[in-house]
């Protein structure tokens, strides 16, 4: 009788497993094509950022007389933290790599709470900031799986306003990017005060300015301080379906292996029973004759 | 007769990429044409339509939070919106104005005038080009 359960136990774990197995797999495929989606996303922000970039880098380098706050080191009392983690789980390491990068982060900088703040983006980040009792100044839960860049421009712009305030005198900004479908980074990246801007951009265009640098320069580099936050945001994005997509393809890998394990030990038995019940007949007919 | 390499260029991509025989923005310091072979030049923009001429045709881009960069052969506006008369949602836009409008009535100090009245300029901007 023992076998007999055992063998109707086993069947409905396999009946389980494969059913888990289909929405594992159905999921891998719908993170598989938001991948693709963000992936599109990041690239078509390329030309933007390029484009700032050169005309910010050519300003900042062909004039040293031009000077503003934002380009300028001073004195770090607190450190704004921006970190980008997902709003749902299912997605392996991802939000953890970047948890821990925070928390490393904050060790070794910092001994008291009033030297940093942290703006989250994602539910995931938030939820593990208030139950450690960080401070959190500002957030965006609920992120949609391809942000616009209306989505992120109030953030964006009042952590720039953060910067220009003097409230904070240092913006780091923790995200995940995006290398290929199977290889994500921790970024940990300076974003306010902008440094070494001019070197990177060989520029080759002198340009008249107007009305005249200084002016440019403030309604430029906010700008591009917002454009970096939404470009770490798509790249981002794009890690977290990447991580999904692995994530659940390892998950389906896993229920096929245990369905093999299971099914196996289920011929197993139902072997055994068939052996034991012609044993018994045999036996049966030895003891008549 | 020799046109300009005109490229839209905002966060969420390309908006339009196309050659024209001259480009009229408003910077903020005044409207500006810019015809080819002009000097390179970099100059902010209001929220304001840009026109771009070809022939006859004019095309109109609705701007906002961008700017202009100018090459002898080639103009590249970078906006952080920027949308053709097509692309407009007008009744987003006319809610968007709505809102702006009530907020600004509103003399209580908890509005933050100076984010509101941009939003009224942006819906006005948007609503101009749609309706023209």
């Amino acid at each position: 009788m023992k076998s007999l359960a055992s063998l109707r136990d086993l069947k409905g774990r396999i009946d389980s497993t494969k059913k888990t197995k289909q929405i594992t797999g159905a999921m891998e495929l719908v993170s598989a094509s938001k991948m693709s989606k963000a992936e599109q996303n990041a690239r078509g922000f390329v030309p933007y950022a390029d484009k700032l970039q050169e005309v910010v880098g050519s300003i900042a380098s062909s004039n040293t007389d031009a000077k503003h706050p934002m380009l300028i080191k001073r004195e770090v009392k607190k450190t704004g933290y921006l970190i980008i983690t997902s709003d749902r789980g299912l997605v392996g390491a991802y939000n953890s790599h970047i948890l821990k990068s925070l928390v490393n982060n904050i060790e070794q900088k910092h001994s008291s709470k009033d030297e940093y703040t942290i703006i989250v983006i994602g539910r995931k980040g938030y939820d593990f900031c208030r139950k450690r009792g960080l401070p959190v100044t500002q957030s965006i839960l609920g992120m949609s799986d391809h942000p616009t860049f209306a989505d992120v421009k109030n953030l964006a712009s009042e952590t720039v306003q953060m910067y220009a305030d003097q409230e904070i005198d240092e913006l780091h900004i923790i995200y995940n990017h995006y290398v290929s479908a199977i290889s994500q980074v921790v970024t940990n990246k300076q974003l306010l005060p902008i440094e070494n801007i001019g070197e990177q951009a060989a520029s080759t265009s002198n340009y008249e300015f107007e009305p005249n640098q200084e002016e440019i320069l403030e309604v430029l580099l906010p700008q591009y301080a917002e454009s970096l936050i939404f470009g770490a945001l798509l790249d981002g994005k794009a890690s977290e379906h990447a991580a999904s997509m692995t994530a659940m393809r390892s998950a389906t890998d896993n229920a096929n292996e245990l369905i093999g394990d299971l099914e196996l030990s289920y011929n197993r038995a139902r072997q055994a029973a068939i052996t034991q019940e012609i044993t018994e007949i045999v036996g049966g007919v030895a003891a008549l004759e | 007769m020799s046109t300009l390499a005109v490229s839209v260029v905002t966060p969420e991509g390309p908006i339009l990429e196309d050659s024209f025989d001259m480009v009229i923005c408003k910077a903020e310091t005044g409207e500006i044409g810019i015809m080819p072979k002009h000097i390179p030049l970099v100059a902010p923009l209001q929220i304001s339509i840009a026109r771009l001429k070809k022939a006859d045709d004019t095309k109109q881009v609705a701007i906002s939070g961008g700017f202009l960069e100018v090459q002898p052969d080639k103009v590249t506006i970078l906006a952080q919106s920027a949308e053709t008369a097509d692309h407009i949602d007008i009744l987003r836009a006319n809610q968007a104005k709505d809102r702006a409008e009530k907020r600004l009535q509103d003399k209580s100090d908890t509005v933050d005038r100076y984010r509101a009245e941009h939003a009224l300029k942006r819906a006005i901007n948007r609503l101009e080009i749609a309706n023209s």
